[in-house]
């Protein structure tokens, strides 16, 4: 058996910090999860709508976001604002914000797409039922759009959550950077801790992404 | 003056033009419907039958005329136009049930969100409905588990449990596999004994025969024959009718015959 360097983590504190940094991710990608989804429903229904300005200004919004790699978006929100607007934010919040505008962005291209894919039939038949435009938005379009939508928003959620271990970049310690830390203070006496810590690492973010597949198995069966 | 007793008009077209961009779909057109009378409209295929139809409950908007229900004109940005839907039910050929909601939820959905009745009393409604036409047992199914004639005969009492004053039917036969059409078309029938009003544009020219207080022949945007079915399947007026009728009796044979589309 070779010495996987999974010893390190009982020493001092070594398993607890990895733990509080995994927090630190969570907390992050979490919280832009929390304002994204809604913020991103509330978008993607204005972009299937028939605003032209309003839709242009979104699509714009959407490209820049899209087109951009998270790490220049990391950068410019937190290295970028700091020159420019002498804005003193910390990395996290800085994180927090530059997530929030990606997750939102790519949620309402989602809903939109998962808008307009429902038949025009179905809104005629909900209309001639006597039923008003916020009525048949409410019971009958966004119903059965959520159902598209489950899969797709599972993946963005797993995917922000993934992306966390960008943030080190910016100077954010999480558990990656836990991870690091750990391995070059070790790099003496465990050579190995790097196959080790790392493989932890993939564990824990097996631990924290695996529920959310569940839960969307589940929801998908639910309502099938 | 001599006083004619009428059965009273519950729908009334006035002089109604609709146009896709320049190409003119009705064209002035004119019709009168009375409480209780069964109008089956036929025409060839885009003579605008269905656009009637979608005129009618106000999902197209018209550039020209009017037209009434009660009095009342039927609008598609009008303030009221939510209760004057309520009054008109329709069918439609593809069904288009909500996937999303069982069947019984699918027919009570509108009586309790749009007319706020009562939960109970709307199911008790929808069920009495189901079996009449006999699909009390499908109520907690889902549309997906249902065969098209299921579906249709699902359509038809969702629009019946608003209690409209009148139904329009847009060729609900013509999505469905023919042993199906049968026992769709039966319920229509049922219905018209009951004594309601009802418009039906369908191209099954028997049971148009069979159920029809009135037949209008649509064609390039109007009313060429507004007769009873006797005198329209035996003796039609125009010679557009008759080309019709004759493209219906040999349209299996006359492979060469113009294709209408």
């Amino acid at each position: 058996m070779p010495d996987l360097g999974l010893s390190v983590l009982l020493k001092g504190k070594n398993m607890a910090r990895l733990l509080g940094g995994l927090w630190v991710a969570l907390r992050i990608s979490l919280i832009a999860v929390a304002i994204s989804l809604p913020l991103g429903i509330l978008l993607g229904v204005l972009m299937a709508g028939k605003n032209r300005v309003v839709k242009a200004i979104l699509r714009v919004y959407l490209e820049f976001i899209r087109i951009m790699p998270q790490m220049v978006l990391l950068f410019l929100g937190f290295f970028g604002t700091t020159r420019a607007f002498g804005w003193n934010i910390s990395a996290e919040l800085a994180a927090i914000i530059v997530f929030t505008l990606w997750g939102t962005a790519e949620m309402s291209d989602l809903v939109r797409g998962a808008i307009i894919s429902i038949p025009r039939h179905q809104y005629e038949s909900s209309q001639a039922l006597g039923l008003n435009k916020r009525q048949t938005y409410f019971y009958i379009i966004l119903p059965q759009a959520a159902r598209r939508l489950i899969p797709l928003s599972i993946n963005l959620i797993t995917r922000m959550i993934k992306t966390t271990s960008l943030v080190l970049m910016i100077g954010v310690v999480e558990v990656l950077k836990v991870a690091q830390q750990i391995i070059e203070a070790n790099r003496m006496t465990s050579p190995n801790a790097a196959f080790g810590l790392y493989l932890t690492v993939f564990v824990l973010y097996f631990l924290a992404c695996w529920p959310i597949s569940l839960l969307a198995r589940y929801l998908e069966k639910k309502w099938r | 003056m001599a006083v004619k007793i009428l059965a009273e008009t519950l729908l009334s077209i006035r002089h109604i033009a609709k146009r896709f961009g320049d190409n003119t779909v009705l064209d002035d057109l004119s019709l009168d419907v009375h409480k209780g009378e069964v109008i089956v409209v036929v025409g060839p295929s885009g003579c605008g039958k269905s656009t009637l139809l979608r005129c009618i409950n106000a999902l197209e908007p018209i550039q020209a005329g009017e037209i009434l229900l009660d009095g009342e004109p039927i609008k598609p940005d009008g303030k009221n136009i939510t209760e004057l839907r309520q009054k008109v039910g329709m069918v439609f050929q593809s069904y288009d049930l909500f996937p999303h909601l069982s069947v019984l939820d699918n027919i009570v959905l509108a009586p309790r969100k749009v007319q706020k009745r009562a939960k109970a009393e709307a199911e008790a409604e929808a069920l009495t409905l189901l079996e009449r036409v006999g699909l009390k047992d499908k109520a907690a199914s889902y549309p997906r588990e249902l065969s098209g004639g299921q579906k249709q005969r699902v359509a038809i009492v969702r629009a019946l449990c608003m209690h409209p004053e009148m139904l329009l039917f847009d060729e609900v036969t013509a999505a469905l596999d023919p042993e199906m059409v049968r026992e769709v078309l039966d319920v229509i029938l049922k219905l018209a004994t009951q004594g309601r009003t009802m418009l039906i544009v369908t191209h099954e020219m028997q049971f148009a025969r069979a159920i029809a207080d009135r037949v209008i022949f649509l064609d390039g945007g109007n009313i060429l024959e507004n007769t009873p079915p006797e005198i329209f399947f035996t003796n039609p007026q125009t010679e557009r009718a008759r080309q019709f009728l004759n493209m219906f009796e040999f349209a299996a044979v006359k492979h060469h015959a113009p294709a209408e589309d």
